[in-house]
Parts: structure tokens; sequence; C-alpha cells
């Protein structure tokens, strides 16, 4: 759990982090998400104090974070930026281990938890564990940058737009990738983006953050339904809110039993994929199927118009 | 040879230039010089006149050989061992002239290497060059052929084998001095580039952290740069004096208006501009995202500062050092003027003297050394380089 108590960064007159105040849950997927100059950055770079608070404190289980060396913070606290930042004159493998390093870990141990990172992410060891940064795609070194950063097991990953320089298709499947990872190792993860799609489709919970303030620290579908200011309103959308709405549930969550008319769907397709499909073969029930391929039940427009609209 | 004749029967345009130089050398030009004493003009002596007709035969058909390659033969290896084998022939030629034209124990009569002589030597060294260029040999190739010469030419000097050519004879007149004043000459280069390192690194790294610093630092040593060298050698013998008479523990350090000490603090004058200025250049590469990203990670001021920022500045910071080097190893010469010694001391003495043997006892050494240096350093920093890419 991470507990952020008025926190406050002043550079001069100039405020940018303004007495916020956030508790956010152990294992879950926080994304912060504001314009340019919003001091969603600077917000993030105080937990692992790469920024010094003017006024404020942070707590990592009940710990002040000020109660030991910065560094020996950060070694603790997994940090991935935009451009991945991978050391040009070391290999992936050395990259990787950075940080295990840094920590004194033996030999053997940094050598499979390389290994161990490197299957996660996809990476072959024996083609990339010795290749260099510049010799791996965008993507590729993102995946490297991320690996990276959790080589020492780190409870709490920050992420500073990320997947910012990555193309869309690249970007999807660093998505999938991280909610992956999220499931496999149980990491807490704060991310930074000005890209509401991408909270949307990552975040547990999203903070909307203007001019150094915290707007509204909720779900993403009370953020459609309820927004606490016309700002999050803007942020969020309004002329499609409600497909961004109906893209938060899938079919499995609504179906209903029966059924055998219209076009197949898997049960994890989102509300608004199903819709779309629907539109497009003219039909108004869809045959929802499950992971092997069975129908487990239907679901027709009504249903899905029906969620579409906040209650 | 005939199958490389028969497969690329194209004239080399280079081979061609250098066959044409070479031929009008042993033609038109003497090959050694005879002088009965050490400064009067000698008498120039062909090829021809001075050897026996079957080694000068032998001689010659190799050279003609030498230059068949250079004309017709594409492949870098064939002509570097074929250059190999000229300057190898040359080499053994011009000893040979000098032991035939001495007579046995006769100490004051002179046999210099003529024109004929040193044009050869180019245009064979050139063509060396240009095999290995299009061998294209890794770093480590290169200074291990660097080290076969450098062992092949030694072991020819130390067997004696020149030892009735002048220059050598020069040598043996001032053998215990010869040693001295190269050691002296080594230690002012080094040292001077030692000091500029462990002063100059820190100093780019102060003008990277602090911007407002850089544009001075930078002006001044730019400043330092424009004064010839022998300007800044006589600048500095006031205040240096002055120090010596002010204070006696300065003076009995060594530390004179003329000598040592001049001339070291004016090479580490000059040595710092290119040094700073790499250092910069060098750490100004390294992206901000790296370093942030090597902060985010818990590495300590330090850990960035070595394993990071200078690491990846290496092969920068090499290339300066590189030009310092070769540049202290020719500025060293003049320090003989102020008497800081040095291989110039002979290189003066001679010009004194009109002794040009004495000038080349000076002259050959210091070129062989800056060449050294520079291969050397090349290979480092291409090393460097190759491990970051």
């Amino acid at each position: 759990m991470i507990g952020i108590e008025e926190l406050t960064k002043r550079y001069g007159e100039a405020t940018v982090v303004d007495s916020v105040s956030l508790t956010i849950a152990r294992n879950s997927l926080t994304v912060i998400v504001g314009s340019s100059g919003s001091g969603k950055s600077t917000l993030l770079r105080m937990l692992n104090r790469l920024v010094e608070p003017t006024r404020g404190r942070v707590l990592i289980e009940g710990r002040d974070t000020t109660r030991e060396p910065a560094h020996l913070l950060r070694r603790r606290i997994g940090y991935v930026i935009q451009g991945h930042g991978l050391f040009p004159h070391r290999t992936v493998a050395e990259n990787i281990a950075t940080v295990p390093r840094l920590l004194g870990w033996d030999k053997a141990r940094i050598g499979t938890r390389v290994r161990e990172l490197l299957e996660v992410f996809q990476l072959e060891p024996g083609r990339f564990a010795q290749a260099f940064p510049h010799q791996l795609s965008g993507g590729q070194q993102q995946r490297v940058g991320i690996a990276r950063a959790l080589a020492a097991e780190p409870a709490v990953l920050l992420m500073d737009e990320p997947f910012g320089a990555l193309d869309p298709i690249t970007r999807a499947k660093a998505h999938e990738d991280l909610l992956d990872i999220r499931r496999r190792f149980g990491t807490t993860i704060v991310l930074v983006t000005h890209d509401m799609d991408e909270a949307f489709r990552l975040a547990d919970r999203v903070a909307v953050m203007s001019q150094g303030r915290i707007l509204q620290y909720d779900t993403p579908s009370a953020l459609l339904t309820h927004p606490a200011d016309p700002f999050v309103s803007r942020m969020t959308g309004v002329a499609d809110r409600a497909m961004r709405l109906l893209s938060l549930t899938t079919a499995g969550e609504v179906l209903v039993p029966g059924g055998s008319q219209g076009p197949s769907v898997p049960e994890t397709a989102s509300l608004r994929e199903v819709l779309s499909q629907l539109l497009w073969c003219g039909a108004d029930s869809a045959v929802v199927l499950d992971a092997n391929g069975k129908p487990r039940g239907h679901l027709t427009v009504a249903a899905i118009l029906a969620r579409g609209r906040p209650e | 040879m005939a199958m490389t004749l028969a497969r690329g029967a194209r004239l080399d345009r280079l081979g061609a230039l250098l066959a044409a130089a070479g031929a009008a050398a042993l033609v038109f030009l003497p090959f050694v010089v005879f002088k009965s004493n050490r400064i009067v003009p000698g008498d120039p002596h062909g090829l021809l006149e001075v050897l026996p007709a079957s080694e000068a035969l032998v001689i010659l058909a190799t050279l003609a050989a030498v230059a068949l390659v250079a004309l017709l033969v594409a492949q870098a290896r064939v002509r570097l061992a074929a250059a190999l084998i000229g300057l190898i022939v040359i080499a053994l030629a011009v000893a040979s002239a000098a032991n035939a034209l001495t007579p046995p124990g006769n100490r004051v009569v002179r046999v210099a290497a003529g024109t004929g002589f040193w044009v050869l030597l180019i245009v064979l060294g050139l063509m060396m060059t240009d095999a290995v260029t299009r061998l294209r040999p890794g770093p480590l190739a290169r200074v291990l052929m660097l080290a076969l010469l450098i062992a092949t030419v030694g072991l020819a000097l130390s067997h004696g084998l020149f030892d009735n050519l002048s220059i050598m004879r020069e040598y043996a007149v001032n053998a215990d001095r010869f040693g001295h004043e190269a050691r002296q000459h080594v230690a002012l280069a080094l040292g001077s580039l030692a000091a500029a390192v462990l002063a100059g690194v820190p100093l780019g790294i102060l003008c990277h952290r602090v911007p407002q610093l850089r544009a001075g630092i930078l002006g001044t040593l730019n400043l330092i740069e424009t004064v010839p060298s022998l300007a800044l050698f006589g600048i500095l013998m006031a205040p240096l004096g002055a120090l010596a008479a002010a204070v006696p523990l300065a003076a009995a350090l060594g530390i004179q208006g003329i000598g040592a000490a001049p001339a070291a603090l004016a090479l580490f004058l000059y040595s710092l501009l290119p040094i700073v200025a790499n250092t910069v250049a060098g750490l100004r590469r390294v992206s901000p995202a790296t370093v942030e990203a090597a902060r985010g990670m818990g590495m300590t001021s330090r850990q960035i500062l070595i394993a990071v920022e200078l690491a990846l500045a290496l092969p920068v910071i090499l290339t300066g050092i590189r030009i310092v080097l070769v540049q202290n190893i020719g500025l060293v010469t003049i320090a003989a003027l102020i008497g800081g010694g040095g291989l110039g001391t002979f290189v003066f003495q001679g010009i004194g003297q009109t002794a040009i043997d004495l000038v080349l006892l000076g002259a050959i050494p210091i070129v062989a050394l800056a060449f050294t240096a520079a291969v050397v350093l090349d290979a480092l920093v291409e090393l460097a380089e190759r491990v970051q890419r």
C-alpha cells in the first residue's frame, strides 16, 4: 500500500503539486492522467524521491520513504521511463542485472532471474541476452526496460509515460504484457500518462490531475458516470463516453443463458466490440462463446444499450 | 603470381604512380652520399656504382618485381608482402653500400642515405600503408603489426646492421646522451599528458555540470592554444624565474625560468583544451534518459559518473588523449630551445652545426614515437567504441 499525504512541490513561486493525498491499494494498477504541466510526472517522481517534496510525506507499506537514503529506496522500487533509458554500452542481460548487482546478489541468482525475465517478456535468452540495446526494436527495448525495472522483484513499479514512443500495434501488445505482468508478479503499479484511452484500458483506478491537484480519483466507470468536475468530463470525452463505458464491461459479465441467434463473440470481448459486431452484421443478438469455443449464452442489443448509460 | 596477373591485369593507379616515382628515384637520384667528414658536402653515388654488379642486379630485379606487383596485383596481402620485401631490400642495400664505401677502421668518413633511398623508403612505405588500409585489420592486429615492425627494426639496429651509416655514427658518438634525451622526451610528453588528464577530465566534468562555467573555461583554454609554442615557453620564463628566485624550495625542486619546468608547464597548458573539450563533448552525447534511468534505479552519483557517464564518454575522451599525445611528442622538440631536453636537443644542435645526420638522429625517433602513439591510441579508441557501438 502506498499512502500519499498532503504531498506538495513548489519551485519558487510556482506550485507544481498542490497538497495531494491518495491511497493506492496493494496489487492495484493506478493511472495518473493529466495534460502536460499538470504535475503528474512530478507527483510520480516524488514517490521514489527523484524529486524531494516541499511538504507532505509518502508511506510505502506504512514506512516513511525519507527514513532511508534515497538511492537505497529507489533500489526497492521499479522505475520505467519513456524512451526506456537502457545503457547503450551494456548487453541486455547486463542491463537487466543492474539493480540486483547494486544489491549484491550472487551471480547464479542474477543469472537465473535474468533468464526468467527474458522468457516472461518473450525475449529468447539465447538470442537476446548478449545483444546490445541498439540491436533491438523499439518494442523489445521497452520490454527490456520493464524487465530491468522488475529485476529485483520490487513490490512497487512506477512508470512515467512508458509507452509514449511506441506505435499503436506495439503499444497494444505492451498493454497486454503489462496486465499479464501484474497478474503474474502481483506488483503494485503506478503509471503516468496523458492518454485517456491508455488509462481506461489499464487502470483499476484513475487519478485525474490538473494544475497540481487531483480532481477525481475513482474507477474508470465512475469517472464516466459521475464526473466530479467539468474538466474530468472533458478529459474522458463527452461525445463517446457511452462507448467508453461499454468498453469497460466484457460480454461474459452480462450474458443471459440460452439463445443461438446471430454472430458468435468470445466472452472476453468488450460490450463495445460486441455492439460494433452486431451493427456490422445487422443482427440484434449475439452468441457468447467461452474459452473453449462452446456457447455460454447470448447478448441482445437492448441489453448492451442498457449498459451504455449511467444507472 | 601468374594466376593473379591473369585474373586482374588492370593497372593499379596508385601502384603506377609509386612505381614511376621509385624508378625515377633509382635512376636519377643518388642512393648514398659519401662525405670525407661529417660536415662537408658529399659526393652522390648510385646503387650500381657502389655495390658489386651481381648484388646490385639482385636488388634491382627484386625492386622491379615489387613494382610489377604494385602495378598489377589487386590482393592486399600480396601487395603488403611485396612492400615489406622491398623495404627489407633497400635497408640491406643501404647498409651494404655503407659497408662497401667505408674503409676498414675509418671513423671519420661518413656514408649517408641519399635522396634516392629516402624517396624509395617513402614510396614503399606508402605501398605498405595502402596495403594495410585495404586489408582493414582490426585494432589488435594493427598494434601487432606495429610491434613486429618495431621488433624487426630493433633487431637490425642491435645487430649493428647500419653501424657504418652516418646516422648510426652520430648515434655511436652520442649514445649515452641519446638514451637520456629520449627518456626525457617521452617523460615530458607523457608527464604533461598525465597531468592534463588528471586536471582536464575533472575540469570537463565541471564544465558539463555547471554550464555557466563552460564558455569561460573553454574560451581561456582556446586562447592559450593560440599562443605560439615558442612564445608560450618565453612567457613562462619570467614568472617561473621569479618564483625560483623568491622561493628557494621551488628552485631546489628544479623549478626555474628555463629547463624542463617551463616546458612541462607549457605542454600541460596546451594539452588541457583537447582533454577538457573532448570530455565535455563525450559527456554531452550521453542521453539524459540514460542518466535519469540510472538515478531511478538507485545508482549513486559516483556510480552514475563512473559506470555510465564516463564509460559512455570514454571513446571521445580517448580521442582527446590521442590528439594530445601526438601533439606533445612533436611540441617537446621545441622544449630543447629553452633547455628542456628531449630529442629536439639533437635537432637544434645539428642545425647549429649544419650536421644533417645529427638532425635526423633527433627527428627520425620523434616521427617514430608520434606514429607509434597514433597507431596504439587509434586502436584503443576503436576498441572502446566497439564495446559500446
